[in-house]
């Protein structure tokens, strides 16, 4: 009796333990194959240089080309408000900010993980759109630097906390000798710390990509929409996600657009899957460099 | 002993962690070009004592000293002393080896170039010389561009001692350093630490009461914040003064 409960239980955990597993590899057969008929139909070079989506009209243009460039404008503008706010935070929580700013500060950056993305888009919506339309004389405040603030100050949490982490991975020996050695606190953190911490930092910043990539409700409500390849940070785009999101209810289930969608899904699929795994190498090769040196 | 030059001189030197008083009054001389072991049981105060020299007691928070630390004549305790100054006179190496996760030439060239060295040639002999000193040339001049975290624990060690000398301190404060090694790597410390007197002052924490006997000149024991004895290494050894350290040296505790 005993031992049949233990076997009971080990297979329980066992069946979620695999779930997850079950689930991924689901995911990517429901992609792949619901791909498929675009795959055959449609040449990839065409769908991923074409550089008109038309998928509506008669015949049908299926290039993504601008999808891909919106949301890799939409990603990388976004970047350059996520990464050095992000950063910035870890380093400051991390080297200067004294026990009680850290108390407050913390909690404040959780929060702000656990914001949902509709309220981002939401407020781009309202007020930051409508900012930039009156201020910069726009046809509309819906583009990509909206998106790109919103998603940027949406990432800030993923990079300050992971990076933050990998500051605290640095062992304090390695600070020690350096300050032994009669370096200040600033040559220290420059040329000791953050290099210690450089890989973490990186896959911070990787995921946080990861991140921006996939994200869909907010470009989907203050990037504009238009499918055209970006020539302006006040251009109206519409990166992947968007388009999937938008176009999946009207499009017919089974037609070359319900399948071409997939397609688009399966590729943004890739992406963060490579992204992930890059950040996965960097982070391990990191992690066996540093156990000797502890 | 009145003979020898003081390098260090510490006069009624009290000092506190937080409401816990770790030393009480130390008055001790290390003299000039020798070694000198601070022995005691665990909790004793040594290592507090040796990270005061290079002030990097002011790393941990909410710490207070009183009394004065006299390094050429210059009270080290001052709050006004420029600690970057004294740190690259007062070198230091640490319990485990801790070079940098960079490559063996850029871990000595670190020092140098914090100092505000920035000529290239400069640099690359002083990284030499500095590794001669540490008698690891041979064993690395083949690979000073692999990363340093490749290396034996011993090397390590040695490595961490070339990166103090490169700085060109005058005095070198080991703490502990073959407390992670195995006998062969310490016996090749020991012989530095002995060849490395003949040009700096050298203080040296341990637990090893042969290491202290076989690489000190003088010894200083230390229980519970308090100097117990100071004198010869040879003479404490033999003939100590008190109870306590001849207990200590016996075994009887610690």
């Amino acid at each position: 009796m005993n031992s049949f409960k233990e076997k009971l239980i080990r297979q329980i955990f066992r069946a979620a333990s695999y779930a997850s597993l079950f689930f991924l590899f689901g995911i990517m057969f429901v992609l792949f194959k619901e791909s498929l008929t675009a795959l055959g139909e449609i040449n990839i070079f065409n769908f991923l240089l074409g550089k008109d989506w038309y998928p509506t009209y008669e015949p049908p243009d299926y290039g993504i080309l601008p999808l891909i460039s919106g949301s890799l404008a939409v990603s990388f503008v976004a970047m350059f408000i996520c990464v050095p706010l992000g950063l910035g935070t870890a380093l400051y929580m991390h080297e200067i900010a004294c026990d009680r700013q850290r108390k407050f500060l913390k909690p404040a950056i959780e929060i702000l993980s656990a914001v949902p993305s509709i309220i981002f888009g939401f407020f781009g919506l309202v007020i930051l759109a409508p900012f930039l339309q009156k201020n910069f004389n726009l046809p509309t405040g819906q583009c990509l630097l909206t998106a790109s603030i919103m998603l940027g100050v949406m990432t800030i949490p993923i990079i300050t906390s992971l990076s933050e982490d990998a500051l605290s991975f640095v062992p304090r020996s390695f600070k020690e000798a350096s300050y032994a050695l009669g370096a200040n606190r600033w040559q220290t953190l420059l040329r000791v710390t953050i290099p210690a911490a450089a890989s973490g930092i990186i896959t911070s910043i990787i995921m946080g990509m990861g991140r921006l990539m996939g994200e869909t409700m907010i470009v989907l409500m203050v990037a504009g929409g238009a499918a055209v390849i970006p020539n302006s940070l006040f251009a109206p785009v519409r990166p992947m996600t968007s388009s999937i999101a938008a176009e999946m209810g009207e499009a017919a289930q089974g037609s070359l657009h319900f399948s071409a969608l997939f397609e688009i899904g399966l590729l943004l699929f890739i992406i963060t899957f490579v992204l992930n795994i890059i950040a996965e190498i960097i982070s391990r090769r990191y992690r066996l460099k540093l156990g000797q040196g502890r | 002993m009145c003979a020898e030059q003081t390098t260090i001189k510490i006069s009624k030197l009290d000092f506190y962690y937080d409401k816990f008083k770790a030393l009480k009054n130390i008055n001790l001389n290390i003299y000039n070009n020798k070694v000198t072991a601070l022995i005691g049981p665990s909790g004793c105060g040594k290592s507090t004592l040796i990270r005061m020299f290079n002030r990097m007691s002011d790393l941990v928070p909410k710490t207070r000293a009183e009394g004065s630390i006299l390094l050429d004549g210059e009270n080290i305790l001052e709050p006004s002393l420029d600690v970057v100054k004294l740190r690259r006179k007062v070198g230091m190496v640490f319990q485990k080896p801790n070079p940098f996760p960079k490559t063996i030439y850029q871990n000595i060239a670190y020092g140098l170039e914090i100092n505000g060295n920035k000529n290239r040639e400069s640099i690359r002999y002083k990284v030499e010389d500095a590794l001669r000193k540490a008698a690891l040339w041979d064993d690395v001049k083949d690979r000073l561009h692999q990363s340093a975290l490749g290396m034996s624990g011993g090397q390590q060690q040695r490595l961490c001692i070339a990166r103090a000398l490169a700085v060109e301190p005058k005095v070198i404060l080991f703490d502990e350093p073959c407390a992670s090694l195995d006998p062969i790597s310490t016996a090749k410390i020991e012989e530095l630490i002995l060849e490395l007197k003949k040009n700096y002052t050298i203080v040296i924490v341990t637990h090893n009461m042969q290491q202290a006997a076989r690489t000190s000149d003088y010894t200083a024991f230390m229980y519970l914040g308090e100097l117990v004895e100071f004198g010869k290494t040879d003479k404490i050894f033999t003939v100590p003064q008190e109870k306590k350290t001849e207990e200590y040296l016996s075994g009887k505790f610690g």
